[in-house]
């Protein structure tokens, strides 16, 4: 047992951190990492437009992707390897990254060479981004269940509908879309995918102003938008398996740690004093702090056991599947108890108070991370479900047509 | 990143498991709870036949030289059967202060015979109820005979040689060895949470004792129950994934309202998070068994992040096993409450999570921690 890496990894990752220290700056102490602060700035879209050209030009852009998208048919630990390294930076390119690496690998698993010739290279590039219409007021976690329309016209396809929850739709050149071609049909089996451009008229999107002020997400309001067919992706009714294929990649990244947590607890009990002298010292604190500790590490060991998979080029274990589920309640709680450990001073949100404020922030921000992507309770089905093998809940919409199936009224 | 025991410890594993689902099911262990003996004595000149007891005793004292990863593998494995054997006592604790203490005459006179099982040794040291504490204790040594009383001791009455913590405030070595039949020892049985493990209450009087030379002061005995603490966690995890197995069965068996008890997400959420806190004690046993098997300086970090996981996995596992089974788990008949009352025993007998919580914060803030080398926090997230 051991840490260290294969010769061919301490070389992969030399040569990451020499490219990232010659294109970012190094994590400043305190900055915690993933975390959102600035996310709407003006400059940050264009920023991580700029990053991404300089991995694509170093040969860090679609790592694990084959050459015929265009990618560096890489392995998986080459890809962790550079997550970790540019974990240590100070970086903006995330959320053009998630998308790049949802979105693009669909049109290039069901597309022609073609398609990937034409959109592969911009998208690795950082010129063109994209974005994903899929969750609808009526289809988050059960997203079989949405209802936007798509109705066959000659060679053209007509769209109808509303979706929301699409990040980065304001940004985006493109995007990917599910909708519902076949009411008739059970609610799996009525479902075709496209890819659209999000110049497209009749697409309108507006941005959501989420809880915390910030508004990283968009609803879309699409009203007899045409689509050519030969922008489809799969079967007709067979749009299911596509959409499937593209989340079981979200699904599959590895998180690290997402925004404040033990480390930042441990930083913000080093400078308060309690009724009995430094937070440090106190029984109960030290219980807590232990408790968040004990987590944080349990997950970052986690990770070192898929890694080690990955390294021995095998795919990693279903234990891997927790790290989303424990990170978001972490950091929430974490994030609490900072707020608790300030007492009163605790309500003030401003960046004068102790780590620049990051607990008040994240405060408001944590929420979301029990949410997107999966909730905490789509997870466990999962996981119940697929490690465990426990049986599936009973059904009370399968196998009927679509437009029988009940539907309340928010 | 190598972060996964070797293929060989695998075969290791497997052989284990398919040996004691067939020597000790749970009814073994329930056996022994309900019989009153103290142990199951055919299996453990099993185990030492196999070389399982002495794998981690070098080889110049008769044992394997295996070094402790085989150990962990076999206290999972252990953990997971229930198996009601004194490996603990003279596995974890005895043979590791021998190993780290004893001086080389010591060494050949008891390792060899506790490599074999032919003798049983157990670790003596606590005192009074909360958290333990070498200034704590009263037992004390005069012109080389001790005297004092030691409560909860594992295996006391089965075994052969104990190491005995006493006061730490003086110039005698703090940890000591004691023959068990010697005149002035006396031993009564105690009835625990857990009776498929013996225990004993020791009464020592002018008793003759050896010191172990290398072991002072506080430090030398929070030494051995950190190397302890690291086995045991295996074996915690060992029967919280047990517990957990049998429920997920169980949800998966067992129908109400027409359907499968599993497929209500009440149940299926619980076990999950039954899962969630194997995984993260699993993970962070890991890295304990890392630290042990490369001697690192956060050895009594890992020792106690793995205690602490362990501790909540176990409980988790073990108390919401017996929810998912309903009133059936609360009958004498089904081994629910097997599993219940061992995790609670192993949770508690090193000392608690509680005091490992407080033990593992003091480590990390201590300023030896600060400066020391940290293999283990390559990607820069919540290290200390």
């Amino acid at each position: 047992m051991d840490f260290k890496d294969s010769p061919d990894e301490v070389e992969y990752r030399a040569k990451c951190r020499a490219f990232l220290s010659s294109t970012a700056e190094l994590r400043k102490p305190g900055e915690v990492r993933g975390y959102r602060r600035g996310e709407d700035g003006p400059n940050v879209v264009p920023s991580a437009r700029a990053f991404q050209l300089a991995k694509w030009k170093a040969g860090f852009a679609g790592i694990t992707w084959p050459r015929d998208w265009h990618g560096q048919g890489g392995t998986p630990i080459q890809q962790m390897i550079y997550d970790q390294e540019e974990a240590e930076f100070s970086t903006t390119v995330n959320a053009i990254g998630l998308q790049l690496q949802v979105c693009v690998p669909t049109i290039c698993r069901w597309g022609t060479q073609e398609q990937r010739d034409r959109f592969a290279p911009p998208a690795l590039r950082g010129e063109e981004i994209w974005c994903q219409f899929f969750s609808e007021p009526a289809g988050g976690s059960d997203l079989g269940a949405l209802r936007t329309q798509a109705t066959r016209v000659g060679d053209e396809w007509v769209i109808n509908g509303q979706k929301i929850w699409t990040s980065l739709a304001h940004e985006a050149d493109w995007g990917v879309l599910i909708a519902r071609s076949d009411f008739d049909q059970p609610k799996h089996e009525g479902l075709t995918f496209f890819y659209l451009s999000t110049k497209t008229p009749g697409l309108e999107i507006r941005q959501i102003k989420q809880m915390s002020g910030s508004s990283h997400f968009n609803e879309v309001f699409f009203k007899d938008v045409r689509i050519p067919d030969s922008q489809r992706l799969g079967p007709v009714n067979g749009g299911w398996k596509v959409a499937m294929s593209l989340l079981m990649g979200e699904r599959y990244t590895l998180h690290d740690e997402f925004g404040p947590s033990y480390k930042e607890l441990l930083a913000l009990a080093r400078e308060l004093e309690l009724e009995t002298g430094p937070a440090l010292q106190d029984p109960g604190v030290q219980e807590r702090l232990a408790e968040f500790y004990v987590k944080a590490q349990g997950l970052r060991f986690t990770r070192y056991r898929a890694m080690t998979a990955l390294s021995q080029g095998k795919a990693a274990g279903p234990e891997a599947s927790i790290g989303k589920l424990v990170t978001a309640s972490l950091v929430q709680e974490a994030v609490s108890y900072g707020l608790e450990l300030m007492g009163s001073v605790g309500i003030e949100a401003s960046k004068n108070l102790p780590l620049d404020g990051i607990f008040q922030e994240a405060f408001l921000d944590s929420p979301a991370l029990r949410i997107a992507g999966g909730t905490d309770e789509i997870m466990r089905n999962t996981i119940g479900e697929r490690v465990l093998g426990l049986a599936p809940d009973i059904r009370v919409d399968k196998g009927i047509p679509f437009r029988s199936i009940p539907s309340g009224s928010r | 990143m190598n972060f996964e025991f070797p293929e060989e410890l695998q075969l290791l594993r497997d052989t284990a498991r398919r040996f004691l689902y067939e020597r000790s099911p749970a009814s073994v262990a329930r056996r022994v709870m309900e019989s009153g003996e103290n142990y199951d004595v055919s299996l453990w000149r099993e185990m030492g036949a196999m070389g399982w007891i002495g794998a981690s005793i070098p080889e110049e004292y008769g044992g394997g030289g295996l070094g402790r990863l085989p150990i962990c593998v076999l206290a999972e494995e252990l953990g997971r059967a229930l198996a009601p054997v004194p490996f603990s006592s003279s596995v974890y604790l005895a043979a590791e202060a021998l190993m780290l203490f004893g001086s080389s005459s010591q060494k050949q006179e008891y390792l060899p015979r506790l490599a074999c099982g032919d003798a049983i040794a157990t670790f003596a040291y606590v005192e009074k109820p909360g958290p333990f504490g070498a200034s704590r204790q009263d037992t004390r040594v005069v012109d080389g005979y001790l005297s004092g009383q030691k409560l909860n001791v594992p295996d006391g009455l089965s075994a052969d040689l104990a190491i005995v913590a006493v006061r730490a405030d003086q110039d005698e070595p703090s940890l000591q060895i004691v023959l068990l039949a010697e005149p002035g020892v006396s031993r009564s049985s105690v009835e625990t949470i857990d009776p498929s493990r013996g225990h004993a209450r020791i009464d020592f009087q002018n008793v003759r004792a050896e010191p172990l030379p290398g072991a002072f002061g506080d430090k030398a005995i929070q030494m051995v129950l950190n190397r302890a603490a690291i086995l045991m966690a295996f074996e915690q995890i060992g029967v919280a994934q047990a517990a957990m197995e049998m429920a997920r069965d169980y949800a998966n068996d067992r129908f109400a309202f027409g359907r499968s008890i599993g497929s209500f997400q009440a149940i299926k959420h619980k076990i999950v998070d039954i899962y969630v806190a194997v995984e993260l004690a699993r993970s962070n046993a890991y890295f304990g068994a890392w630290a042990l098997e490369s001697e690192a300086v956060e050895l009594p970090i890992a020792a106690a992040t793995s205690r602490v996981a362990a501790c909540d996995a176990g409980w988790i596992a073990t108390k919401e096993n017996i929810q998912v089974h309903g009133g059936m788990g609360f009958t004498w008949e089904l081994d629910c409450h097997l599993y219940y009352r061992r995790a609670k025993l192993l949770g508690l007998a090193l000392g608690s999570g509680r005091d490992w919580k407080r033990k593992l914060i003091n480590h990390l803030i201590s300023p030896e921690m600060l400066g020391a080398s940290n293999l283990a926090h390559k990607d820069g997230s919540c290290g200390f």
